[in-house]
């Protein structure tokens, strides 16, 4: 028996090895190579390549450019998070009082989150033309600059931020609100609980888990997103849309600072981590769970 | 019933899709003339142009190959790991699916430039290959999170039995595991071909021409010559939108089933 169990190890370490060696090459060396490579001076076309200690991050911490960029991300990720789940929420609640259309309404929500962010991205484009986009006729034929104005591109880039993604904090919120019995309302109905009590006292606290979780998968997913505002605007018009990421992929790749860049893509790896850590620290970890 | 804020959601959702294909069919010289809305004619014209002079055609196929080459690795490699992490004692069993999960929190713009070293040093940028890799260090980690809580909700009786019986590890997986999680691997394969189909920054990063650029690079690339071609680009996204589109009507459950059981699972 005792012998089995051994095989069984055996056999069980086996089965996990290849994924380890995938994602440690793939993952894990790479998430600690960056950190080697952000403290390096790394001209790739120039053939330059030297230690250069704290010197990008001591730059970063002096770069006016920098610090735009990370307000740019804190911005939009505060003021996407909050849209996708308040609207997410909403729709959930208006989904679930449906009897009719659901699968149609469904179906167009899981479109918009399944589509390519560059497609939505070259959709909004669209949408925002300063002569014929479908957001300016609506508006009764203003002529708004909607990508090309300082402070109109930030909120647009938001919008089309929201569209794709509140859906799937809507779905999340719908599947539990479905698994809620409808005895419970029945009960506060006999009690006499109105409407609104009923939201605040059974709906929202039992969407609470739910909700919190949302926010994290949302707010990690903020604070790295890239496609949507690089296609969208490409961090213009003057950088007003530039986030952390994308002026971390313009060190890399079009300013070819690689060491440089890379300090950057530190800084939202820390970010990220963060928020992971502190979600964690709140003792209500369903990814433990599981 | 349908109340005004169904509608008004409802609407916001429709529009801009039904604006879009539209603008696919409309006539160029009206893309640009509002109103009216509706055009005068329907053309095919943009079709025609993206399927016979752009490269979207080749992206498609780049896209295709490259997400079911993804999605058969990370299954491949997945598959096992899960079952061992679910099923067989293996040591620090918990601690090992915590790093796993957690490394889909990973952000790509922090491993990308360690990862276009690699490619360089390997030969492997601008190839299928290279993209695949890629591709699966976020694949990899969604499978084994989505297949080991599958694994976990079958009933372990039947394994049992089978083990009883005289079937080897493999065989259980093979005869008695595979089968009860067809549904389960259903919806992981799904989650898994639309990530890799719908990536776009790795690659943009890794592809340099159209050997590898998959569809959403080139939309992002898409030239115009003296003005944006948005007819053009109206049609490539149709295009580009044909699997994400086909895969919520047609496998919907499917789709929504490994959407929720990475949040859902208590």
């Amino acid at each position: 028996m005792s012998s089995d169990g051994r095989r069984a190890r055996r056999l069980g370490a086996l089965m996990v090895t290849p994924t380890l060696i995938a994602l440690g090459v793939l993952t894990v060396f790479p998430g600690i190579w960056v950190l080697w490579l952000s403290l390096q001076h790394r001209l790739p076309i120039f053939g330059v390549s030297r230690f250069a200690g704290l010197d990008n991050y001591a730059f970063l911490a002096r770069d006016p450019r920098f610090w735009s960029a990370a307000s740019t991300t804190a911005v939009f990720t505060l003021a996407s998070v909050a849209l996708e789940l308040g609207l997410g929420l909403a729709a959930a609640l208006a989904l679930s009082r449906q009897r009719g259309g659901r699968r149609v309404a469904l179906s167009l929500l899981l479109l918009a989150w399944a589509m390519p962010t560059v497609v939505t991205a070259k959709l909004f484009e669209w949408l925002f033309h300063p002569t014929a986009g479908l957001v300016n006729v609506l508006l009764g034929g203003s002529a708004l600059n909607w990508l090309g104005d300082p402070r109109l591109a930030l909120p647009a880039v938001i919008l089309a931020d929201v569209w794709r993604t509140m859906p799937f904090v809507a779905l999340l919120c719908y599947a539990r609100l479905l698994t809620i019995p409808a005895e419970l309302y029945e009960a506060a109905r006999v009690d006499g609980a109105g409407p609104l009590a009923m939201l605040g006292r059974i709906t929202l606290p039992l969407l609470g888990r739910i909700l919190l979780l949302a926010l994290l998968f949302r707010t990690l997913d903020a604070l790295r997103a890239f496609d949507v505002m690089f296609v969208l605007t490409g961090g213009g018009p003057a950088g007003a849309t530039e986030t952390l990421t994308v002026y971390a992929y313009r060190s890399l790749f079009q300013m070819l600072q690689l060491g440089f860049g890379s300090a950057i893509g530190v800084v939202v790896f820390v970010l990220v981590m963060a928020v992971a850590w502190a979600y964690l620290r709140l003792g209500r970890s369903t990814w433990m769970a599981a | 019933m349908l109340d005004g804020v169904t509608v008004l959601a409802l609407a916001a959702y429709a529009v801009p899709f039904f604006w879009q294909l539209l603008t696919s069919f409309k006539p160029e010289a009206e893309l640009l003339r509002l109103p009216p809305l509706l055009p005068s004619r329907v053309t095919l014209d943009h079709y025609r142009v993206v399927l016979e002079q752009s490269l979207i055609p080749q992206a498609l196929v780049n896209s295709l190959g490259i997400g079911a080459l993804t999605t058969a690795l990370a299954l491949g490699l997945g598959l096992p790991a899960a079952y061992a992490l679910a099923r067989v004692a293996v040591p620090g069993a918990g601690a090992l699916l915590l790093a796993i999960v957690a490394s889909t929190a990973f952000p790509q713009i922090a491993t990308v430039s360690p990862l276009y070293l690699i490619l360089r040093s390997l030969d492997l940028r601008d190839t299928w290959t290279g993209l695949v890799l890629v591709h699966t260090s976020f694949a990899l980690p969604l499978t084994i999170w989505l297949l080991t809580g599958f694994i976990r909700e079958i009933p372990i009786e039947a394994e049992e039995a089978a083990a009883v019986d005289g079937a080897g590890l493999l065989g259980v997986l093979r005869w008695v595991v595979v089968p009860m999680l067809a549904p389960g691997l259903a919806s992981t394969a799904l989650l898994t071909f639309l990530f890799s189909w719908n990536e776009f920054l790795f690659a943009y990063t890794f592809t340099a021409s159209e050997a590898s650029r998959t569809v959403p690079v080139a939309l992002a690339l898409f030239p115009g010559v003296y003005e944006v071609p948005w007819g053009d680009i109206a049609a490539a996204s149709m295009l580009a939108s044909l699997p994400p589109v086909l895969i919520v009507v047609g496998l919907q459950r499917y789709l929504v089933r490994g959407l929720l059981a990475g949040s859902l699972r208590e």
